[in-house]
């Protein structure tokens, strides 16, 4: 009857250490609501990817040879093989965003671009913590702020911690109520946070949002060729939103499609959960790392509409600028909270939705430069 | 290490020009887009 015992007796610390990993991903998910459609699959994956001679994994058996492993297979397929899993779920992502909020106030584009600067920050951090290049700067990306994003770029860059680094991006993204009002208040006045900004939209004609994914997508291109896959399928989601002949398209791709993948990649991206892989001090400091990451994206958002403001008659409301990251709607509805918070009746919902759209371009945008820019320094 | 944070003060200097040249790349399309396509104030 030994080997009824053999799987209970050959389970190790780190595995121990993983379900609880598991576990309290999957009790964030349920119970604090933080991104359950990724950290719920996450969870549930890390513990079944840790058991000993686990089925979902490749394994060999005696007698029989190797067997292939559900999860093991998912993962050579559908990330290191093509990355087709996080760049198919942009198509969804570009159905669901509406760029008319930032095409009606173009000045908002400047908020996405910095506050981008958290990723940079990060990088040169985790450099002076010992990572190597590629480490990283994978590891730098969680502050695109963008699940999908990192797991691109750390998958290309061939980083070891891709299951860190994700479970970094989605932790953070799930907490940015809780971490841009502490990095916003280090870097602001009351006073500043009291501004009031008038909203008078332009008028965005069907044309401008048809033609605007296809500029963006050559400007983009052309700037950054390897965020070709990652701007192309989200600009390609937002084509088939805004042409309005393909009604039903753009509903599959926000819905079903979105769904569907964001399912398979939370449990796909456990493969790299593995215990000998992610327990390890390296996990902690990249988690410390994507935590600075997140602080200094919204610092850097915020510093940037302060400088603007010195150049400009209307003042703008400078937490404006910390909604500039790529967690859409999260950052712009904190921003909004706080600015109610602090000035009742304070509406700046709508500027601050212009930055957040804005911050979806640049992160893909950054996710190509870092990509480019190491790849010819490796 | 100290190599690793010089070049990564470089990939900084680099990606952060880059990312602002191509969204003011982008606002300068949107301009014209606007004046093209008759969106306006």
């Amino acid at each position: 009857m030994n080997f009824l015992l053999e799987g209970l007796l050959s389970i190790t610390w780190q595995q121990l250490v993983m379900y609880g990993v598991g576990v309290l991903l999957i009790w964030l998910a349920i119970k604090k609501n933080y991104e359950p459609a990724l950290l719920l699959p996450m969870g549930f994956g890390a513990i079944l990817v840790n058991l000993p001679q686990s089925g979902v994994l490749n394994q060999v058996l005696e007698g029989v040879g190797e067997t292939t492993g559900v999860i093991e297979w998912l993962f050579e397929v559908g990330i290191e093989a093509s990355e087709a899993l996080p760049i198919l779920l942009f198509i969804g992502i570009g159905a669901m965003i509406d760029f008319g909020p930032l095409l009606s106030q173009p000045v908002m584009f400047l908020f996405g671009a910095a506050a981008q600067f958290g990723i940079f920050f990060a990088i040169s951090a985790a450099t002076l913590m010992g990572f190597d290049l590629r480490d990283a700067a994978a590891i730098g990306i969680i502050g695109a702020a963008d699940g999908p994003t990192s797991i691109l770029v750390s998958q290309i860059l061939h980083s070891k911690y891709v299951g860190a680094i994700a479970v970094a991006a989605y932790s953070y993204m799930a907490l940015v109520p809780i971490v841009q009002p502490f990095a916003i208040r280090l870097v602001t006045t009351k006073r500043e946070r009291k501004i009031r900004m008038e909203y008078k939209p332009g008028q965005v004609s069907r044309s401008m949002r048809i033609l605007f994914p296809i500029a963006v997508t050559f400007i983009v291109g052309l700037i950054a060729p390897s965020s070709v896959a990652l701007v192309g399928f989200l600009m390609f989601g937002n084509l088939i939103r805004e042409c309005g002949v393909l009604g039903t398209l753009s509903d599959t791709a926000q819905n079903v499609l979105a769904n569907l993948i964001t399912l398979f990649l939370g449990i796909t991206i456990s493969f790299s959960m593995q215990a000998e892989a992610f327990v390890n001090v390296n996990t902690l400091l990249i988690m410390g790392v994507g935590l600075l990451a997140f602080v200094f994206d919204t610092m850097g958002g915020v510093l940037f509409a302060k400088l603007l403001n010195l150049f400009r008659k209307n003042k703008i409301n400078p937490m404006i600028g910390a909604a500039g990251i790529s967690a859409f709607p999260m950052s712009s509805r904190v921003v909004q909270k706080m600015a109610q918070e602090e000035e009742p009746g304070n509406i700046i919902l709508m500027h601050a939705a212009g930055a957040n759209v804005s911050g979806q371009i640049a992160s893909v945008v950054a996710g190509g430069l870092v990509i480019d820019l190491v790849s010819r320094l490796l | 290490m100290w190599n690793n944070f010089l070049l990564s003060l470089e990939i900084m200097a680099k990606g952060m020009s880059g990312i602002f040249v191509a969204i003011l790349i982008i606002m300068a399309v949107v301009w014209l887009l606007a004046r093209l396509t008759g969106s306006q104030k």
